[in-house]
């Protein structure tokens, strides 16, 4: 997996050298978050094609206003995690809208639920993947691999106690997809644009 | 494109987790329904069976009265049909001797509580803490968040980007906000010939990193070949990038290293020497830092820098064609690594396909005389020098498929111009298996090649075709 923490000075610079209109920067962007925006896409959506489009929307408002990213209010990485969420869901809401006025069987209600739900998975994925690596090596082995906890703490290498602790705060973490169901306020995101 | 093959692909080779996980997911998925089952008490199900299909009529359809949601039980509950009349297993005995409950301070049961959420606690904490759930508030309270949490849980799909996307999506942005410092032309293969093998390695496994790869290139006519890992081909591809680093005034990957001569193989094997244990995965990031430092430095020096070269050791070339090779190269050595590990690869798109077959057309007269030198190519017919400039002996050359085209080949110098008066051959092949020669993949002998005219011209232009090729 690649490094996931950039320092905060890669943020500012790329911040700078798309503001100054460099081409080759644009191309770095997207190298490191096409996989993100893609993928949250893609969960929000459930459509490779839509997910495309949402891709395209997103590094364009980020190479039309690099200013509207404030590299005080968070990494570079969240406010497109965010920006990317806010546009999906949207897109998400549109499309269910135009299905339900075309009567298209379901009500407001389930379209609500619908995208909330969309909503909710879109960020736990998110949450997953900006977790401090221990707590999501932890959920990994527990979750995905079916070991017990004692066993999670010896393939770690950690001690009981701290395999607990590990596997409780990743839940407790993940826990917060749920809170915020209002959408573009999400808690990991910040404020996006 | 065959999409669908790749995620077969990936799935085979990079998800080995994921379909463990999966099967997992199963297991547990059918753990869980039965314990609702236990928990609800096997008498309470219906068992499907004589005794009660007339009393569930209602979901065949046109019942009258409220409309009866088939899962869930009739208000009236039906009468209960005997375990024993169904031939469904018995339930097992209960209350079979237990041991001794398990006594817990409160913060060591709430410590728990994520490993029980997980369900990765033992039969006998779960019971505990399942105990004192029912009795402290807000570890119930928490329990339940953390229950609903482990429902958020996916297995990360594996989701594999197509690789054209990142050159539609540059390109509409490019649109709407024309850049200042574009990327020259010339530099968009490297770019996007590095980052389609960036996206390859991103989701390769560790022990994929480790797989064998054979490099192979064509030196005095026959082929060569020299064992690596998939880590190794990208130590190579770093070292030898390192030479348009260095023309450019940037560091040099080789660092305290001293390769025995400036060209790519020196390099690389001093680099492959140099390190005390075999390249891992590790190499990928300095690899790909170098490759953006490239693209982002071409861009601003690019304009003007027509005339900075790049040295090979043995030769020279151009930055512009430099930075065509180094995408060539990476695309051949892509490809090498995706057999290596069994993924599809796709050759590049059809307008940096046709740089890079002009390129090696370009070096085809050089390639000659220097064959032509070393006593391998045939001599010149007739006269012993075309005078520069003047039309020659010319091999037509005629690349079929997307990114084709056709180029005359001066056969007799590297400063005779081709002339299709002067055509003496004319050979035809695909624009992917021309590439193929010219990397020392395929033998020029074995091409396949449809061929009009002087056989020994042919011969010697496939041949220096091939002989472009290097480690």
């Amino acid at each position: 997996m690649a490094k996931k923490d950039a320092p905060p000075r890669w943020d500012r610079k790329m911040q700078q050298r798309l503001a100054r209109g460099e081409a080759a920067a644009l191309g770095e962007l997207y190298d490191r978050f096409a996989s993100l925006v893609h993928g949250l896409a893609h969960r929000v959506l459930g459509d490779e094609r839509a997910a495309d489009g949402i891709t395209r929307e997103v590094f364009a408002h980020v190479w039309q206003h690099p200013d509207a990213y404030d590299p005080k209010q968070g990494p570079l990485r969240t406010w497109v995690a965010g920006l990317t969420h806010r546009l999906a869901v949207q897109r998400l809401r549109a499309t269910e809208t135009a299905a339900l006025a075309q009567g298209g069987g379901g009500s407001t209600e389930e379209l609500e639920r619908k995208v909330r739900h969309a909503s909710v998975a879109a960020r736990a994925d998110y949450i997953v993947t900006s977790m401090p690596a221990p707590l999501r090596a932890a959920l990994e082995l527990a979750y995905f691999q079916r070991r017990d906890y004692r066993q999670t703490a010896a393939d770690l290498g950690v001690t009981e106690d701290e395999a607990r602790r590990r596997l409780r705060l990743g839940l407790q973490l993940l826990s917060t997809a749920h809170d915020a169901g209002a959408p573009g306020a999400p808690p990991g995101y910040g404020g996006a644009a | 494109m065959n999409e669908p093959n790749r995620f077969e692909a990936y799935d085979e080779h990079g998800g080995q987790d994921d379909w463990e996980g999966r099967e997992k997911d199963e297991d547990r998925g059918a753990g869980k329904g039965h314990e609702e089952t236990e928990g609800h008490g096997p008498h309470d199900t219906t068992p499907p069976g004589p005794g009660n299909g007339d009393g569930q009529g209602g979901s065949d359809g046109g019942a009258p009265g409220p409309a009866q949601n088939p899962d869930q039980p009739p208000r009236i509950p039906l009468p209960r049909a005997s375990v024993e009349d169904t031939g469904q297993p018995l339930p097992p005995l209960e209350e079979l001797p237990k041991p001794a409950p398990l006594v817990l301070e409160h913060p060591v049961l709430k410590s728990l509580l994520g490993a029980w959420a997980l369900a990765a606690c033992s039969p006998e904490e779960t019971a505990a803490v399942e105990d004192h759930l029912g009795a402290c508030g807000t570890c119930a309270d928490e329990a339940l968040r953390l229950r609903e949490a482990v429902g958020l849980l996916h297995p990360p799909e594996s989701l594999d980007l197509d690789p054209g996307l990142r050159t539609r999506v540059l390109e509409g942005c490019l649109d709407r906000r024309p850049p200042r410092i574009p990327v020259p032309e010339w530099a968009a293969p490297y770019d996007a010939e590095t980052a389609r093998l960036d996206a390859l390695l991103r989701d390769m496994g560790d022990a994929e990193w480790h797989a064998p790869v054979r490099l192979r290139w064509f030196e005095a006519d026959a082929a060569t070949s020299r064992r690596t890992t998939v880590a190794g081909v990208i130590a190579h591809l770093l070292t030898v990038d390192g030479l348009v680093a260095l023309a450019l005034g940037l560091d040099d990957p080789l660092g305290e290293v001293t390769a025995q001569a400036p060209t790519p193989a020196a390099r690389t094997e001093a680099y492959w020497r140099g390190s005390h244990f075999p390249p891992t995965r590790s190499v990928r990031a300095p690899w790909r830092e170098q490759s953006h430092d490239l693209v982002r430095t071409v861009s601003f020096t690019g304009g003007g820098a027509g005339k900075l070269s790049v040295s090979y050791g043995d030769f020279e070339l151009p930055l512009h064609d430099a930075m065509l090779d180094r995408a060539f190269e990476c695309w051949v050595h892509a490809e090498d690594i995706a057999e290596a590990v069994d993924y599809p690869y796709e050759p590049p798109s059809p307008r940096h396909l046709n740089r890079m077959i002009d390129l090696a057309a370009r070096m085809l007269p050089t390639a000659v005389a220097v064959r032509r030198q070393h006593g391998l190519a045939s001599p010149v017919h007739g006269r012993h020098l075309v005078t520069a400039g003047e039309p020659g002996r010319t091999l037509r050359l005629e690349i079929e498929g997307l990114g084709g085209g056709e180029w005359l080949i001066p056969l007799d110098s590297p400063a005779a111009v081709g002339s299709a008066e002067h055509e003496v051959a004319h050979v035809a092949l695909d624009g992917v298996e021309f590439c193929q020669v010219a990397a020392g993949h395929v033998s020029p002998e074995e091409a396949a090649a449809g061929q009009v005219g002087d056989r020994e011209a042919i011969r010697d232009v496939l041949f220096a075709a091939a002989s472009l090729s290097r480690m």
